[in-house]
């Protein structure tokens, strides 16, 4: 007997603190739903009471990391040119464990060449697993796993290069610390290349 | 990295001069034993060298030598290396091996699955049907020369993929019906699918002949499933009543069959991480991890020292969370709706949120690399998972027990209920939890030791009675152990890189074979490669916790009452990603 109480008392103390704890918030004068501050107190340690995350009016944080269907990068350029970092190399499409990235390389029609830019990009979304192997093996940083995860639709979605392109702005906006590092990693690179461009005339 | 399992360690040539030879090709180990000796090698295997565990046992389509084998893993419940012995045969049909059933029970669904997926014919099997396709199925989907609809080609990347990609749907490019194969004259709008005679016969041995003076009643056949509540999914289970009480029970599987092993061997080595994400989705981290220390194995290389902490973490974190689950769900399924499975749900969600912190995603994370990790453990991350382990999860464990564990209810419904003896469990291959609270001390992190385990001092969960009780009592267990190796590894965590490769997105695998297997929160979870040298698997083989563990439910269901299995199918904590993968 005693002991059922002491299983109820569980529930008792959850259902007491579902109130307590709004109440304490309100007091402090903080908002405990829709706010940042509110949710991330609800995914943390010390989290009681009411638990759930009011979607879509309320939406999880999204860590860095978060990753869902890729998308490219280009950097803006002069008079809103955008400067496609893809070069058509095909690592993404040999790394894709569904093969659901198509690329079509360019070739110069003069000389029959490829030019390292793509003429068409596409990504089959549906089959899309979201593993994050294409922009993990990329290595000019063109492609990236994107942040937004409410692409539900009627169609079927296969996105084109235009619709994968996305500025490095946006790119830099949700995973500010990736860029930063793999920007830093870029200009080392280029320094060098200079660097050795200068050595070579020096050497002649 | 736990060195290869030696399997020379006894001597069956020098027993059995006629019948056994050693397997003499370069990356193979283990011996080769003649057809027609069989089932007397294996008895002596079993009875007079103690291998008394047959975990694995899979078939291999060796086209080009055309010959077929079955490879057959022994270990010993007592720990240690494990014993491999092999069986080739003409690769002609019919394609025949005798059974092993009667050696070890728990070879019966997996020679289920080698007959269903290779066509290899099990004599004096007892109940031999396919088992992961239906009935009437043409075809044995991994023999080397069968193709699946919308094939494209042998093995990943596809050449129409780059450079010159243009986007076509697979069904424009090949119609589905142009690659099925339908046996001869067989016309698919006049099919009627067969009634499943050979189901219900299979149940009729356990029938009672009504030859006790009680009333003659007739016996109902209940299908539970594919869609029921308490099948975790779409397992069907096929039983025969008297009364409430099961008379005959076979468990049906197949609904959620995709052929993992079969994608597996078109995928390079790398693309197959993702995919083991989606065998048991609620630990793609154990998952991960069976799969790299399996490929690590046969490259023979050393994971980063930083890298195998992470792992550990990882993967421990995934127990709890796991264990968690099952205390939740096995309550929904006792009828405690909601309450028990939300508030441990609320623990999960915290777990989870690292995973999507470091890994970028909740349940499909794809973290692990040969040779490490994806990235590194940020700092963030790893003071979130010391909060919880040393703050909110102890106690709320503590918690979860004060609130069921003297429940009345609960108490009623499991004490006592689906005794698993030691020995039966050994004889079906079950492990894992189940095995444990069975009373054998049988933990792959202590027996034989896989990663870093060796190094942190804990205790193998085990209880004794093997009734549910026991079984639900030990997941408390093993999460307080598994909170106590989290501790450790916490502790001792050094810096240094998280990689030990260079990032390569084709990984070159030595030719050979190897056999790993870790122990994930549901049993052991083996991966069973063989390697040619080409980037993507010959053969590329898991060995589910869960389907393996199903067969031991059939021989206890007897003669208990059907309310009871639901808590059954619950207590065995499968998953039907990993049981039809």
């Amino acid at each position: 007997m005693v002991k059922a109480f002491l299983g109820l008392s569980v529930t008792w103390k959850r259902f007491w603190e579902t109130y307590t704890d709004d109440i304490s918030w309100m007091v402090r004068g903080k908002k405990r739903y829709n706010s940042p501050e509110g949710i991330a107190h609800r995914s943390s340690k010390d989290t009681k009471g009411i638990f759930t995350i009011q979607y879509p009016e309320e939406q999880l944080l999204q860590p860095e990391e978060f990753r869902y269907v890729p998308f490219l990068v280009y950097d803006e350029g002069e008079e809103g040119k955008k400067e496609v970092r893809c070069t058509s190399c095909g690592i993404c499409a040999k790394v894709c464990p569904p093969q659901c990235i198509w690329i079509v390389r360019t070739n110069d029609p003069s000389t029959g060449r490829p030019v390292p830019v793509p003429t068409d990009f596409y990504i089959d979304m549906d089959i899309c697993m979201n593993c994050g192997f294409c922009a993990e093996y990329c290595p000019f940083d063109a492609i990236k796993m994107d942040h937004d995860f409410d692409i539900a639709s009627y169609e079927r979605n296969v996105y084109n290069l235009n619709k994968l392109l996305k500025p490095a702005s946006y790119y830099n906006s949700i995973r500010p610390e990736n860029a930063a590092r793999e920007d830093e990693a870029r200009r080392a690179k280029e320094a060098l290349k200079a660097a050795k461009a200068e050595a070579k005339p020096a050497a002649a | 990295m736990a060195a290869p399992a030696s399997t020379q360690t006894v001597d069956l040539v020098a027993k059995f001069p006629d019948s056994v030879t050693a397997d003499a090709r370069p990356g193979y180990t283990g011996f080769i034993v003649k057809k027609e000796n069989l089932v007397e090698v294996a008895t002596a295997i079993r009875d007079e060298f103690g291998y008394d565990l047959l975990t694995a046992a899979t078939g291999v389509d060796y086209i080009a030598e055309n010959k077929m084998e079955m490879v057959y893993h022994a270990y010993k419940t007592t720990g240690g290396a494990g014993l491999i012995f092999r069986v080739q045969v003409d690769r002609v049909d019919p394609v025949e091996i005798p059974s092993l059933v009667s050696v070890w029970a728990g070879v019966d669904f997996q020679e289920r699955e080698a007959y269903d997926l290779l066509g290899i014919r099990f004599t004096n099997h007892p109940d031999l049907r396919r088992i992961l396709m239906w009935e009437g199925y043409e075809g044995h989907p991994l023999r080397k020369d069968w193709k699946e609809p919308f094939f494209e080609e042998e093995a990943k990347p596809f050449k129409s993929r780059w450079p010159d990609g243009q986007h076509t749907f697979a069904e424009n490019k090949n119609p589905f019906r142009d690659n099925l194969n339908f046996p001869e004259g067989f016309d698919p709008e006049a099919y009627k699918p067969e009634n499943e005679d050979d189901l219900y016969a299979s149940l009729e041995r356990f029938r009672s002949k009504g030859d006790d003076d009680r009333l003659k009643t007739d016996h109902i056949v209940v299908n539970m499933g594919p869609h029921h509540p308490s099948t975790h999914g779409v397992l069907r289970v096929a039983v025969t009543l008297d009364g409430e009480t099961i008379t005959g029970l076979k468990p049906v599987m197949g609904y959620l069959h995709r052929n993992h092993d079969k994608i597996g061997e078109r995928n390079t080595y790398l693309q197959i991480i993702p995919y083991t994400d989606r065998l048991d989705y609620f630990n793609s981290m154990s998952n991960n991890f069976g799969y790299v220390t399996t490929i690590e194995k046969l490259m023979n290389i050393k994971v980063a020292e930083r890298a195998e902490y992470i792992r550990v973490i990882m993967a421990e974190l995934s127990r709890v969370q796991n264990h968690l689950i099952f205390i939740g769900m096995l309550m929904n399924d006792l009828g405690t709706m909601y309450t028990p499975s939300l508030y441990a749900f609320e623990e999960r969600e915290l777990i989870l949120d690292i995973f999507e912190a470091v890994s970028g995603a909740r349940m499909m994370c794809n973290y692990f690399r040969f040779g490490g990790v994806v990235r590194d453990l940020p700092d963030f991350a790893l003071q979130k998972i010391k909060d919880l382990v040393l703050e909110r999860l102890p106690a709320k464990t503590d918690e979860m027990e004060r609130f069921l564990n003297e429940n009345e209810v609960l108490v009623a419904r499991l004490k006592g209920i689906h005794v698993l003896n030691a020995e039966d469990a050994i004889k079906y291959s079950v492990t894992g939890p189940v095995l444990r609270a069975a009373g054998v001390p049988y933990d792959l992190r202590r027996a034989d030791p896989y990663s870093i385990y060796d190094r942190f001092d804990f205790d193998v969960a085990v209880r004794h009675n093997g009734d549910m009780m026991d079984n639900y009592l030990i997941r408390f267990d093993e999460i307080r152990q598994s909170l106590r190796i989290l501790e450790q590894a916490l502790k001792q965590i050094p810096e240094g890189p998280f990689n030990s490769q260079k990032p390569a997105y084709q990984v070159r695998v030595p030719a050979g074979e190897a056999y790993g297997r870790i122990e994930s929160p549901k049993g052991e979870l083996g991966f069973y490669v063989i390697s040619n040298g080409k980037p993507n698997p010959y053969r590329y083989h898991v060995r589910p916790a869960s389907f393996v563990n199903l067969q031991a439910v059939e021989s206890m269901c007897i003669g208990t009452k059907i309310a009871d299995f639901v808590a059954l199918l619950a207590m065995f904590d499968i998953v039907m990603g990993e049981l039809d993968r």
